[in-house]
């Protein structure tokens, strides 16, 4: 039995998690184009785990496995995973995060719809905190061939030589912490114009892919907005008061994980607060916590950090910006209401 | 050493007062958790916990005397109500008590009955009307299915009826959605 | 002129599917064998029946009486007689009965004599009597008794008058080839509610779906020539049609859920009972027929002109229901409630009849978990975040579904249109909304039982101590009566005579009982005789149930 509305709009879960796959396939073919094929044999390996995780839970809590499985959701997660981890690790690290993500971060919460947390930016942090060294070798734009990256990744020895080298980011806080001053940093080899060396491009890859989402109504302005916002707000006034130890707002928005996290991990529905206001607020969050942890944190990057600790605040958030009901905008006139 | 005692008996003076006016100011009439339990129970009167009435098994659980399962009228839900408010342990309803039935009221069989008005001292609820020697009327507006009636009729004349369906009270039900989408019936061709 | 138009959020853009129903002109469906007119059409009180089985009925007459103010009266679409008065299946989604009168046409149609009634020259309050017993209620499908909303308020006054013929909902037609077929009676019955309301501006509001109504109603505007009645054609979108919205549209004022928006200085009816109005007044013809359109997976779709009370099945068969028909709808594919018996009758809410098939409206997919995408909240034309209305539902957590303002909720079916996991939204808030309704009705009931349980006991404590009063007046004036009794023996003196009088009471009863008994038992029929074996039986049992358990209380 199902009563009225009888007609409706052709749309499924399935379609909205293909189309963040689709959007996400211009920075991705672009990291490939310019660092090799690690990413996608990265890609593979968490879209199998994520798959097998996803069948192994959904059996075990008796729900029916293929039409959740159809619904794509596991595989944006093992997609967002793979592109934000460094594209060269070695194949049981990837196993390890996805599946904590999918089993820990996912289903013992209640599935789809049900976890609080961004599951994605868990495995990023339980890696990131499990094998710190490991979590920041990046490969350098030289690149290396792909037979030592298949190597790599499948395990076999890792040779820390010219194809690897810091992120931006890192060898930021690393001159930083030896002295150096930021121009100086900069000269370094790891820079390209405005990020990194080549880093640069695949976030702004990164930018098109969510404008596209925005074009398609799949996320709404408030998240990209804010995020990009109050990355540039807060890193340009500090760029402004001491620019010889803050990057620039131009280097915090093209480095690290900004764009990815503006326009995919933080506009992330089930996570994210959902009210237009509590977007709005969310997203500032991350952004100023993020640009915390780069310039005074331990870590390098604080996108992850910085989502998981908003992620907690979203019931409080959405509670807090509920917006008014038709009708309730204003007050009635007197004797209005009963 | 002389201060400190001072400054701690001036503290202890000033907050024992505050808190002294703050009882005689704010002072609550009758015991609002009596009031708050009682306004979760049906007021079927039927007596059904061993209390005689509504109010006296409130009192009962507030004082701790009585459980939170007692009350079949109440049911399962009445049960988690009550859990919820006094922060106790759900338990199922007591069977000593009597079972949860679908909400029924009284009828009296008005050609059986011989107008001994025994039901009427009975009813809880004043939800029987009558005079001595007249046929007595139950108002099933007002009648709460206690069946505290039942038993003293000596004609056996009043049945517990249960309250039917209409379109008035009727609900919508919780939408339970079949893992495979069956076809739905056909009015039409049943009509047909 | 109306110089601005304004928006209300979210909404949706279905296909209107409406060129289906409007080919054909309205049509005069012939009268059925029999009308089952339901005694309760309309919010407020059911009317009191003025006619009894084998009664002959005119056309016109009031068979139901308005029962208080909050009511409506109705009437017999024909002359014939009542073949009965009894509970019939009502076009309600439960598909349970209610109260109707049965009428068998006489196929004379004579009408009733009418009573001469000068709107021009009655009070406000007189023409809105003679409406509540002419039966006009609001034929857009809230059916609230006209009469009700026809009054100004205290400030005695209304600003703007808005008459609805937006008509968003995909499929239904009946207003747009009403206004087509009769725009200037409309437009009169909307000057004399303007009248009513001292209104200082009328527009009659449609959707620009409906461009013929929309020339035919300005010609009509035109002939009439009142500067403070205007048409205004608004965007196509729905629900632009619900009432809150479309006055949002037209005023920017938004009314909120519980209030009237005549305190806004809006009132807002339907084209179809502007037009009522009209005819209950100048002709004197109460609210008998109404225009429904038949559609969806029907041969011929198009609209009737129905009397009220023709089964639906009357309605399908002359529109030609296909065999592949799984379901049947009143109302539109939005908000129209499922029909579970073809053989309700048609009544003043009755706007459209939907034929569904499996091809035309697809059953929906699975319901998948909510991911909180938010695409409801955007859809929402009440501004409401419906997926957390969703979420307090489903988990039966109904004082907070009211926190998130449930019932602002109109529901318009915007948000499970657009919902990705096919969750059917509209149905939890349904469920949610009785549910929260019985539960105030029980809690209703709780209260007054408290109130009378409290009320009797304190009658009896007043007669126990009364009763202490007396006896003790008794013994201080008689002190010779037994003095050496206690007062254990004083109770059960007080309570002996009561058993001896039951007793007696029971005897009497039995010797009644046997004496009448006596008088006509000479010529029994053997069923009879039977009956009375039993009916002995059952006193017997009950004397001797009287004998042992009686005392016992």
């Amino acid at each position: 039995m199902y009563n009225s509305p009888y007609l409706r709009q052709n749309t499924s879960v399935r379609r909205v998690m293909v189309t963040v796959l689709v959007a996400m396939l211009p920075a991705i073919a672009l990291q490939v184009w310019l660092f090799g094929i690690g990413l996608l044999l990265q890609i593979a390996i968490a879209s199998a785990t994520a798959l097998a995780c996803e069948a192994a839970m959904l059996s075990l809590r008796r729900r029916p496995v293929a039409r959740a499985l159809g619904d794509g959701s596991a595989l944006v997660t093992a997609w967002l995973i793979a592109v934000c981890l460094p594209p060269l690790l070695p194949w049981w690290m990837i196993v390890i995060g996805t599946s904590f993500a999918i089993v820990i971060g996912k289903h013992l919460y209640g599935g789809l719809g049900q976890n609080p947390f961004n599951p994605a930016m868990l495995a990023y942090c339980v890696l990131i905190i499990s094998f710190p060294a490991l979590m920041s070798q990046w490969p350098g734009l030289q690149g290396s061939d792909a037979a030592t990256q298949l190597d790599w990744v499948l395990g076999g020895e890792r040779v820390l030589d010219a194809v690897t080298g810091a992120t931006p980011l890192d060898a930021l806080r690393t001159g930083l912490l030896g002295n150096a001053d930021v121009s100086a940093v900069m000269q370094s080899a790891a820079f390209g114009h405005l990020g990194g060396a080549g880093w640069e491009w695949v976030a702004l890859a990164w930018g098109a892919g969510g404008l596209l989402l925005l074009a398609l109504r799949i996320i709404t302005w408030h998240i990209p907005v804010a995020f990009l916002g109050a990355m540039s707000l807060v890193s340009g006034v500090a760029w402004l008061i001491d620019p010889s130890h803050h990057a620039s707002p131009a280097f915090h928005l093209l480095a690290g994980g900004t764009m990815l996290g503006a326009f995919f991990i933080a506009t992330d529905p089930v996570s994210g607060a959902t009210t237009p206001r509590g977007k709005l607020i969310f997203a500032a969050g991350i952004a100023l916590i993020a640009w915390l942890i780069r310039a005074f944190g331990a870590y390098p990057d604080g996108i992850a950090f910085a989502v998981l600790l908003l992620n907690i605040c979203v019931p409080l958030i959405d509670i807090k910006t509920q917006p008014p009901v038709f009708g309730h905008k204003v007050e009635p006139p007197e004797g209005g209401t009963r | 050493m002389i201060t400190a005692l001072i400054v701690m008996a001036g503290l202890a003076l000033v907050l024992g007062a505050t808190l002294g006016a703050a009882s005689v100011l704010f002072k609550t009439q009758g015991d609002p958790l009596v009031d708050k339990i009682d306004a979760i129970l049906p007021q079927t009167q039927c007596g059904q916990c061993g209390y005689p009435g509504c109010k006296p098994y409130a009192t009962a659980i507030a004082g701790g005397d009585a459980d939170i399962n007692q009350c079949p009228p109440g049911g399962d839900e009445g049960v988690r109500k009550l859990a919820d408010l006094l922060g106790r342990e759900y338990k199922p309803l007591n069977a000593e008590h009597g079972i949860e039935k679908p909400k029924s009221v009284a009828v009296i069989d008005e050609a059986t009955c011989i107008g001994c008005t025994l039901c009427i001292q009975a009813c809880p609820v004043d939800a029987i009307v009558g005079a001595a020697k007249q046929m007595h009327t139950i108002v099933a507006d007002l009648c709460t299915g206690c069946e505290l009636c039942v038993p003293p009729c000596p004609a056996d004349c009043i049945d517990m009826v249960p309250v039917a369906e209409t379109v008035d009270n009727w609900k919508w039900r919780y939408p339970v959605f079949e893992l495979k989408v069956q076809p739905a019936t056909l009015p039409a061709k049943e009509a047909a | 002129m109306l110089s601005k138009l304004f928006s209300f959020n979210g909404g949706v853009k279905p296909d209107p599917n409406k060129s289906l129903s409007t080919r054909e002109p309205i049509a005069r469906l012939a009268l059925p064998p029999q009308l089952v007119i339901p005694l309760h059409q309309h919010i407020g009180g059911t009317p009191r029946p003025l006619v009894s089985v084998g009664d002959k009925v005119l056309r016109g007459q009031r068979i139901g009486a308005a029962d208080g103010n909050v009511s409506s009266a109705v009437h017999a679409p024909t002359s014939g007689h009542v073949v009965a008065i009894e509970p019939r299946p009502m076009p309600h989604a439960s598909g349970l009965s209610s109260p109707a009168v049965v009428i068998e046409p006489d196929g004379q149609d004579i009408a009733i004599e009418r009573e001469p009634f000068d709107w021009h020259a009655a009070a406000p309050g007189e023409i809105r009597d003679f409406l509540r017993d002419a039966g006009v209620v609001g034929l857009g499908g809230a059916v609230f008794p006209s009469h009700l909303k026809l009054n100004p308020g205290k400030s005695g006054h209304t600003d703007t008058l808005v008459i609805n013929g937006a008509e968003c909902e995909p499929f239904i037609t009946c207003d747009d080839m009403l206004m087509r077929a009769e725009p200037g009676n409309i437009l009169r019955g909307a000057l004399i509610m303007q009248r009513m309301l001292a209104a200082k501006q009328v527009l009659v509001a449609l959707e620009d779906n409906k461009p013929e109504a929309a020339v035919a109603l300005k010609a009509a505007a035109q002939a009439l020539g009142h500067a403070s009645l205007e048409v205004v054609v608004v965007p196509t979108r729905y629900p632009a049609g619900g009432a809150k919205q479309l006055i949002r549209v037209l005023t920017g004022i938004e009314v909120p859920h519980g209030s009237r928006s005549t305190d806004f200085g809006v009132q807002c009816f339907n084209v179809a009972t502007a037009l009522a109005v009209w005819r209950a007044l100048e002709h004197g013809e109460p609210l008998t027929r109404r225009i429904v359109t038949v559609t969806g997976n029907v041969e011929r779709p198009r609209n009737f002109d129905v009397a009220i009370g023709t089964p639906i099945s009357h309605l399908f068969a002359a529109a030609g229901l296909k065999p592949d028909t799984d379901k049947l709808i009143m109302g539109g594919p939005m908000m129209g409630i499922p029909l579970p018996n073809i053989d309700a009758p048609v009544v003043k809410a009755t706007n459209c009849l939907l034929a569904s098939s499996p091809t035309l409206f697809a059953p929906p997919e699975p319901e998948l978990p909510c991911i909180r995408c938010g695409e409801c909240a955007r859809a929402c034309p009440a501004d409401l975040q419906p997926f957390e209305l969703y979420w307090h539902s489903r988990a039966r957590n109904f004082g907070r579904a009211q926190e998130y303002k449930l019932f602002d909720c109109i529901e318009c079916g915007c948000c499970a249109y657009v919902c990705p996991s096919h969750i059917p939204l509209v149905d939890y808030y349904r469920y949610a909304k009785s549910e929260i309704w019985a539960r105030e009705r029980d809690k209703d009931a709780a209260d007054s039982a408290r109130e009378r349980f409290e009320f009797r006991n304190w009658r009896a404590d007043r007669e126990k101590e009364e009763k202490a009063a007396k006896l003790a007046a008794r013994n201080a004036a008689k002190p010779a009566v037994k003095p050496t009794d206690g007062a254990g023996d004083a109770a059960t003196a007080a309570d002996d005579p009561k058993k001896a009088l039951i007793e007696a009471a029971m005897a009497r009863a039995r010797a009644q009982k046997e004496a009448v008994a006596a008088k006509n038992t000479d010529a029994l029929t053997p069923a009879q005789q039977a009956q009375i074996d039993v009916a002995e039986e059952r006193r017997k049992r009950a004397s001797a149930l009287s004998g042992s358990d009686a005392p016992a209380e």
